[in-house]
């Protein structure tokens, strides 16, 4: 019996590493094709987090510092499913973004825009029983960048997901619904099937919206499942 | 359902992912096993050291067990190892990883895979991760290895961690993303 195995993505579904719109890829992607290798228990295996490694701050943004920080305050929360639809419970889940002003918190953002002292922009939660994670945060700016003349990134936040397995890492990026500037960001438009791309989008949801408070997105993050050996099915 | 497209780590995810730099040692003085100090090094492929790269690693123990439920040896797992480590790169493309000659793993047909260190590589400019593995130099067992043996032979050394002709335990492993000596990369 073959151990069963993590499905490969949809082609289509991810980025290629060489997009020439995206320039740092000119010299970054790797050229020569993949070897593909079997899952072993090297990589059926992977980091597993406990809840010493998240408090009741690493997932609320807005409450890291003495005050406030300025901005439109959200609550983003989804699920982390595999590709068969089940959660994928106690899984860490990593946040990183600019602030409401469009910078980031890091030596290196030299965005003519100010710094918040009231927030860094980083968190991190785990997934409960059913998969489900929160953040409470602000929105973030879109903010400029040397790729091309007049580029700007769509305003987004960075998710970092580990999963049961070193195969199921992800890192991606969620946006917000309508932005303007998707047609122009080829870090976007990296993904080729448009509905892959949308499923990168945050739908505004008014049942997670807190009156008085906060508006409410949800971000479903789906990774890689297993195949059932024809034996458990 | 359709997974979820992976996108660049950008140049900022330090303030978040790294850090903790306790997170570049995987063993403590408690820990069994061979002592190695790892500096691995990024490169472009105009072979320019990649100072804004996030390496992680993931190891199986002195005994070549993982602290994983998919393991059906872990509860005889080293428990003063953590498998995981994860550094970003400095200015020169490198940063250094503290831990031990990890053991060997079993494939999926019972024999045995050489002594390797699996790797995910994530930078700017690259669109998802890139994943290799680091084996080790002049290890007699790479011979037999069965992922190795998918990799062309004359490929097979950008997957080599070299030794410090001075000292044993150190090993260091370079990575060049693209050009002429572009190293080995997997699709798992």
């Amino acid at each position: 019996m073959a151990d069963p195995t993590y499905r490969r993505p949809d082609p289509g579904s991810q980025p290629d590493y060489l997009y020439e719109p995206y320039t740092s890829t000119i010299r970054r992607a790797p050229r020569q094709p993949l070897v593909v290798i079997p899952q072993t228990l090297s990589e059926r295996t992977g980091p597993l987090f406990g809840h010493d490694t998240t408090t009741e701050a690493s997932s609320d943004l807005t409450r890291q510092h003495a005050g406030e920080p300025l901005g439109e305050r959200i609550i983003v929360t989804g699920r982390v499913l595999d590709d068969r639809g089940r959660p994928v419970p106690h899984t860490l889940v990593e946040i990183w973004q600019a602030n409401a002003a469009g910078r980031y918190f890091h030596k290196k953002d030299d965005h003519r825009a100010p710094l918040d002292p009231n927030f860094s922009g980083g968190g991190r939660a785990l997934t409960d029983s059913n998969g489900c994670y929160r953040f409470v945060t602000i929105k973030p700016g879109a903010y400029p960048w040397q790729n091309h003349e007049n580029a700007w990134r769509p305003a987004h936040i960075h998710f970092s997901l580990f999963g049961p397995a070193f195969v199921t890492r992800l890192v991606t990026q969620m946006y917000f619904p309508g932005d303007p500037l998707f047609d122009f960001d080829p870090i976007f438009q990296s993904i080729r099937d448009p509905r892959a791309r949308e499923r990168l989008i945050a739908r505004f949801d008014l049942g997670t919206t807190q009156p008085e408070w906060a508006l409410g997105f949800r971000f479903d993050i789906v990774l890689r499942g297993r195949d059932a050996t024809p034996f458990e099915d | 359902m359709e997974h979820t497209p992976s996108q660049t780590i950008g140049p900022f995810f330090h303030l978040s992912l790294t850090v903790d730099q306790a997170a570049g040692c995987l063993a403590g003085p408690e820990t069994k096993g061979e002592r190695i100090r790892l500096a691995c090094k990024v490169l472009d492929g105009d072979a320019l050291p990649v100072d804004d790269a996030m390496i992680e690693l993931w190891q199986a123990d002195a005994g070549g067990r993982y602290d994983h439920p998919e393991d059906p040896r872990r509860g005889a797992h080293d428990s003063a190892f953590r498998g995981f480590g994860r550094l970003a790169t400095n200015a020169e493309g490198a940063c250094i990883f503290e831990s031990v000659k990890p053991g060997r793993v079993p494939a999926s047909d019972g024999a045995l895979q050489a002594p390797h260190i699996n790797v995910g590589l994530f930078a700017r400019g690259l669109l998802k991760r890139a994943v290799t593995r680091i084996y080790f130099s002049g290890n007699p067992a790479n011979q037999s290895d069965p992922v190795l043996a998918l990799v062309p032979e004359n490929r097979r050394d950008t997957l080599m961690a070299r030794p410090d002709a001075g000292d044993a335990a150190r090993w260091s492993f370079d990575i060049h993303l693209c050009g002429e000596r572009e190293t080995v990369f997997f699709d798992l």
